[in-house]
Order: structure tokens, then C-alpha cells, then sequence
């Protein structure tokens, strides 16, 4: 594989991962507060196809972004409600969100389009368009780091800079912050939280707040900026290839980032099995580089390749009165 | 507060659930600029309204009585097998492998051993995430769910570059033989006073049936049933009751995982005739929803399987005759599932506070 082919395939891994890395991300702020979500997949479709419909509606990438994030903040909110306030069991919240997504952003997709339930080809200012970093074009004929900033690192969407900024402000947040501490604790012992006088309720319902708002970005992504609009089913098991990431990170926000990237590089690899047969030699199945990372996961889950330790209040609802 | 009479627990609370998900879906509906009242009619007229739209109302139940009995199994042992998609697929595997094998003299013959192949695979695949959470603690419901992307990986793998015949285009296997072809319906005597024409539904009914009684008999009336419940109610209880626990979760995802590949005797084997990509069509999602209508009994499994096989034709129906997308069925699912499973706790508190209120008024006519 020669360089240029590289920093192609290093690209496409950069803008695969980003929807990977928000919906992680997501999902951290969540798991980490006790609340399993695997709705993940369903938060991120409504907001795309939110996403899609807005910014197609009224040409703005960035009105599209908001209306993203208020339909996944809406599903995080239904959770919020099955799991938190009714202590439902939250997986099968999630499975249901999940249906509810796949079927109604088709079904209002339809009502409002009348092209089989997808949304209009976006253009222009509808979209979120590459940007080139400064210095870019400078530093294009710089041997070996020029193309490499070029090709790899310049020319992405705001969003994908946004989702990497978000990694080191989890980081803070979660490890140097007084909201963060007691967020991770109500994931690990409420009880404890409540005997300090902190609301278990409010601190769980901020955290699935905060995975909404983040799925929405990853679905708004998804519309705006990938592609050109939305279309049924379009986020396609992402959301539960980011909750692989999110064990294979043990729930880590920086490893989250590298698991999301490893991940988004096997999907990038799956669009070139050209490039995969010309490095080892053997034709590999494209089916075997699809399913990489939920092998990965089972075997991280089996304890192979470390230990994944989940919070320890993950799924039990909180009973006060106990 | 207040306890809910048996009836209610029983047979009240799955029908206001279900009267939640019916109403938001009308108002679904009535949102996307459509008439839940045409809607539902074309439903029942598609659905119950002919012999022929019983016969794939049949068809569809059937398979989701295997799945919402594999779901309800693994649900009793306290275990949520989400990968009943998976292990179907896995199940259409085995039936393909069988059908295909030998040229099978009767029907009857390879019947039983498609079942035992569909079974053994269906359970095989259940086996490996069974196996890490009694034995490595990792989390059933996440390996299922990467075991259903690992399954549909498998076999894109297997359609497109191993069974696939030379010269055909599209990634199915072969044709069966036709001494595999199972009796539809129609083809039965008795049955084809009633379907006169050719139906989907065929005689895996029958079997779906037998093991809706098989399964509750093995869950009420014998040794292992008993400890599949004790160790569903309480861990700690059945361990010290000297219930194996890496035994019990292993047994029950066997039979989870093989009731799930049961159902592809009767859409691979019974109407598809070969092996086709995505064979199971999310039948094996669906079983969660009709586990949890059913209340996990088997009984009530084959009543919720039942409705959703109308659900599944009808909503067929409406994509055919009205401008309302196919996708209304998914919709539907997903509000079952949330209100029966996710929301129970909220319709109960409802329900309580309902016969809460008729007790106080009873007790102060009495006073």
C-alpha cells in the first residue's frame, strides 16, 4: 500500500469514526451513571432523519443540528422516564425506543417528503461542508506531515472537530469536576449520593440529557455532513457498534476515542477490500472486516483482552424508600 | 399500596398496555395526516377478513411463537436473549444444510431432521454467549446483540461465497428438493375445507403449537422448569437451594436458542424453499414483544403471537392498499414492547390507583 492510498483509507477512518465517537461518548455519560442504554442506534437515526428534514426544510445545516438534538433529547427523555422515573427495565426501553425510532422517522419522512421515507438531497449551506484548516494549502507540499495534514487531519466537517474536542472536555468533566464525580458515583452507589442529599433522580436524568444531546450530534452528523440527507435505516448498527467501543474502552473517555477510531478504521477497510487484499496478501472476506468489531467486543467481554468492568449500579433503578 | 387482584395482574394489565400502544399509534396516525379508522379496517379486512389473509396471519405467528417462546424461556431463567435474530438465522442455516444434504424420500423424513438441524444450530449459537456470562460474567444482552451482527456477517459470508450455486446472481443457496417441501395448510385434509387456495401457513403450525404445550409443561410440571424459575426469581435463593447456576443458564439459552431456530422450519423450509439473506426478517426482535404480551407463559405467548401475526399481515396490507408505509408495524411493535415491558411498572401504578379508588367508594357505601 503506497502512502497516498493510506492517508485516503486514514481519511475515511477519521470521518467513520466521528458518529462512532459521539454516540460512545453518549453512551459513557449514561453507563457511567447507572442508566444501560441501547437505544443508542434509535437516538441517533431520529435525529438524523430531524436532522435531515430541518436543514432540507429550511437550509441551514446549523437549524438542522438543533432539531437533531431536540429529537434525540425527546427519545433520551422517554428513557428517562421508562428507567428512571418507572424503573422500567432499561433494555428493553431501549429496544423498544429503538423500534419506535426505525419505524416513525420513515413513517414522518414520508408524510413530509413523498420520497420513500427519505429526505431531500441537501446542498449548500444545508450541509455541514469540509473545512481547511489553516496553513493546509502551505503545508501541502511538505514531504511525508504536509499531506498527511492535508489528506488526513484538514478538510473535515466542524462536527468531526467538535466530536474530538468533546473527548478531553469528558475527560475534565467527568474526572475534575464536582458534577462529575458525583456522576460517576451515582453509578456506582447511589445510595451513597442520596445520603450525601444529592438528587439521584436529577443527576441520572442530566446524564441521559447529556447522551441525547450527543446522540443528537452523531445522528445530525449522520445527515449532514456524511451524507447528503437522510434515508430509513441509515445509521445502520452504529449505535451498537459504539456501545462495543464503549465496553472495549471500559467505559474511558480517551480510550473511547482510540477504540472508536480502531473501529471506524475496520469500517473504513470494508470499503476497500482492494487495499485489505494487497497488504496481507490472502483475499479476506468483506463480511469477516464488518463483523471485526463485534468480535473484538466478545472477546474483550469474555475477558481475553482485559477485564471490562462496568459501573456497578448499571441497570438497577434506584429505590429510595429501600 | 394496594395489590392488584389475580385477574387484573393477568389479564387486565397486558390489555391496558396494549390499549396505550393502540391509542398512540392512532394518534401516529392522525399526526402523518391518516385515518386510524380506514387504517385498522384495511388491517382486519387484509388480515382475518379471508381465508387467504388467515393463512399468512398463520404464517407470520408461527414463526413468532417459536421466537416469543425462546425469548420467554430465556426471560424465566432471568436471562434477556435479545439474539433471537441471530440464532434464527443460524436455525435457517441449519435446515439449508439439512435440506440440501440428501435427497430426502418424504416430507415427514426431512421434516425431523431439518427441526433437529434448526434446533442444534439455533442452540449452537446461543451456546457461546450462554457460556461467557455463567462462566466469565459478560453481559448476555450485549453478546447476543453482537452475536446477531456476527450471524448476519456469517451468512452474507456463507450465501454469497460458499452456498451460493455457479451462475446465479442473487446470494441464496439452492432449491431444495422437493421432498422437502413441507404441506401447506391447503394440502392438508381437514385444513383445505378452509384454504382452498395456497397458502404460506403450513403444518410447522402444528409443531409451533405442540411446543407452546411441550414448553409449559417443561417450565410448570418438571425438575428443571422448577429450577429454571427459582434461579429467574432469585439467584442467591436457587444457589443455595444447591441449583447449579452455570447449569441452569447454559440449559435455558440452549433452549432458547434452539426454540429460535425452530422458526426457520417454518419460513426457510415451509415458504422460502432455500436459504435466502435475512431470512428471518426481525421475527426473532418480534419475539421480545410477544414474550412480554404473553406475559412469558406459554399460553399467552401463542395469543401474542397471534395478534402480532395480524399486526405483521396488516400492516403488509396497508402498505399495499394505502399510502401508510409498511414501517407503521415496526412503530407498533415498538410501542408494545414499551408499554408492556419497559412501562409496566407505570400502567400498574395506574391500574392500582384505579381499583384503589372503587375499594374506598365500596368501603364508604358500606360505612
Amino acid at each position: 500500500m503506497d502512502y497516498a492510498t493510506l492517508l485516503q483509507v486514514l481519511d475515511t477512518t477519521i470521518r467513520l469514526a466521528t458518529p462512532l465517537l459521539l454516540a460512545c461518548l453518549a453512551g459513557l455519560y449514561s453507563e457511567r451513571a447507572g442508566i444501560f442504554d441501547i437505544g443508542l442506534e434509535g437516538k441517533m437515526l431520529a435525529a438524523a432523519m430531524s436532522a435531515g428534514a430541518v436543514a432540507a426544510l429550511t437550509g441551514s445545516a446549523w437549524a438542522g443540528l438543533l432539531a437533531g438534538m431536540g429529537a434525540s433529547l425527546l427519545f433520551a427523555t422517554l428513557h428517562g422516564i421508562a428507567a428512571i422515573t418507572f424503573r422500567g427495565n432499561q433494555l428493553i426501553s431501549g429496544v423498544a425506543l429503538n423500534f419506535l425510532a426505525s419505524g416513525l422517522t420513515v413513517l414522518i419522512a414520508q408524510a413530509l417528503f413523498r420520497q420513500g421515507g427519505r429526505t431531500p438531497p441537501l446542498t449548500g449551506a444545508a450541509r455541514f461542508n469540509p473545512l481547511t484548516l489553516p496553513g493546509a494549502e502551505a503545508m501541502r507540499d511538505v514531504p511525508l506531515i504536509g499531506p498527511l495534514y492535508y489528506e488526513v487531519i484538514s478538510g473535515h466537517s466542524v462536527l468531526v472537530y467538535m466530536a474530538f474536542l468533546i473527548v478531553p472536555l469528558t475527560w475534565w468533566i467527568l474526572f475534575r469536576t464536582r458534577f462529575g464525580l458525583r456522576l460517576r458515583a451515582v453509578g456506582e452507589n447511589p445510595a451513597a449520593v442520596d445520603t450525601a442529599g444529592v438528587s439521584v433522580i436529577g443527576l441520572r436524568f442530566a446524564a441521559v440529557g447529556i447522551t441525547g444531546i450527543l446522540c443528537g450530534i452523531a445522528g445530525a452528523y449522520m445527515a449532514t455532513a456524511l451524507q447528503a440527507g437522510f434515508g430509513r435505516e441509515m445509521t445502520a448498527g452504529r449505535g451498537y457498534i459504539a456501545l462495543a467501543a464503549l465496553i472495549f474502552a471500559k467505559w474511558r473517555p480517551v480510550a473511547a476515542m482510540w477504540a472508536c477510531l480502531l473501529f471506524g478504521f475496520f469500517q473504513a477497510l470494508a470499503l476497500r477490500p482492494d487495499v485489505v487484499q494487497a497488504v496481507v496478501q490472502v483475499k479476506v472476506p468483506v463480511p469477516l472486516l464488518d463483523a471485526l468489531p463485534y468480535i473484538l467486543t466478545v472477546l474483550v467481554l469474555a475477558g481475553f483482552v482485559g477485564k471490562a468492568i462496568p459501573p456497578r449500579a448499571g441497570g438497577q433503578p434506584y429505590v429510595k424508600e429501600r | 399500596m394496594d395489590r392488584l387482584p389475580r385477574w387484573a395482574d393477568v389479564a387486565l394489565v397486558p390489555l391496558v398496555s396494549l390499549l396505550f400502544a393502540a391509542i398512540i399509534s392512532a394518534l401516529v396516525l392522525l399526526a402523518i395526516g391518516q385515518s386510524p379508522v380506514e387504517a385498522f379496517k384495511v388491517m382486519v379486512d387484509g388480515a382475518l377478513g379471508s381465508p387467504y389473509g388467515w393463512g399468512y396471519t398463520l404464517y407470520y405467528a408461527t414463526s413468532f411463537i417459536f421466537t416469543g417462546l425462546a425469548v420467554a424461556v430465556a426471560f424465566h431463567a432471568g436471562l434477556f436473549n435479545i439474539g433471537g435474530e441471530g440464532q434464527a438465522q443460524l436455525g435457517g442455516l441449519g435446515v439449508a444444510l439439512v435440506c440440501l444434504s440428501l435427497p430426502w424420500p418424504h416430507w415427514s423424513i426431512a421434516l425431523v431432521a431439518a427441526t433437529a438441524g434448526a434446533a442444534l444450530f439455533g442452540a449452537a449459537w446461543a451456546a457461546i454467549p450462554a457460556y461467557l456470562q455463567a462462566k466469565r460474567g459478560s453481559h448476555i444482552v450485549i453478546t447476543t446483540i453482537m452475536f446477531n451482527y456476527i450471524a448476519a456477517a456469517l451468512l452474507v459470508y456463507l450465501l454469497v461465497d460458499v452456498l451460493r450455486p455457479t451462475g446465479q446472481m442473487d446470494p441464496a443457496s439452492a432449491r431444495f428438493p422437493s421432498g422437502t417441501n413441507l404441506p401447506a395448510l391447503n394440502d392438508i385434509p381437514g385444513f383445505n375445507l378452509i384454504f382452498q387456495r395456497p397458502v404460506p401457513a403450513n403444518i410447522t403450525l402444528l409443531i409451533a403449537l405442540a411446543m407452546a404445550v411441550v414448553i409449559w409443561a417443561m417450565l410448570w410440571r418438571t425438575r428443571l422448569g422448577y429450577q429454571i424459575r427459582a434461579f429467574g426469581k432469585s439467584e442467591a435463593a436457587a444457589k443455595y437451594a444447591g441449583i447449579n447456576p452455570v447449569r441452569i443458564t447454559i440449559i435455558a439459552m440452549l433452549i432458547s436458542g434452539g426454540l429460535a431456530g425452530m422458526m426457520s422450519i417454518n419460513n426457510v423450509m415451509g415458504e422460502a424453499e432455500r436459504l435466502l439473506q435475512n431470512s428471518s426478517e426481525g421475527a426473532g426482535f418480534i419475539g421480545i414483544a410477544v414474550a412480554l404480551m404473553g406475559r412469558n407463559h406459554p399460553f399467552g405467548v401463542v395469543l401474542a403471537a397471534l395478534l402480532f401475526g395480524f399486526l405483521y399481515q396488516g400492516g403488509a396490507e396497508l402498505g399495499l392498499w394505502t399510502s401508510i408505509p409498511i414501517e407503521m408495524r415496526i412503530v407498533v411493535q415498538g410501542l408494545v414492547i414499551l408499554f408492556t415491558g419497559a412501562l409496566d411498572m407505570m400502567v400498574r401504578m395506574i391500574l392500582q390507583r384505579a381499583f384503589g379508588l372503587v375499594r374506598s367508594a365500596k368501603a364508604m357505601r358500606a360505612a
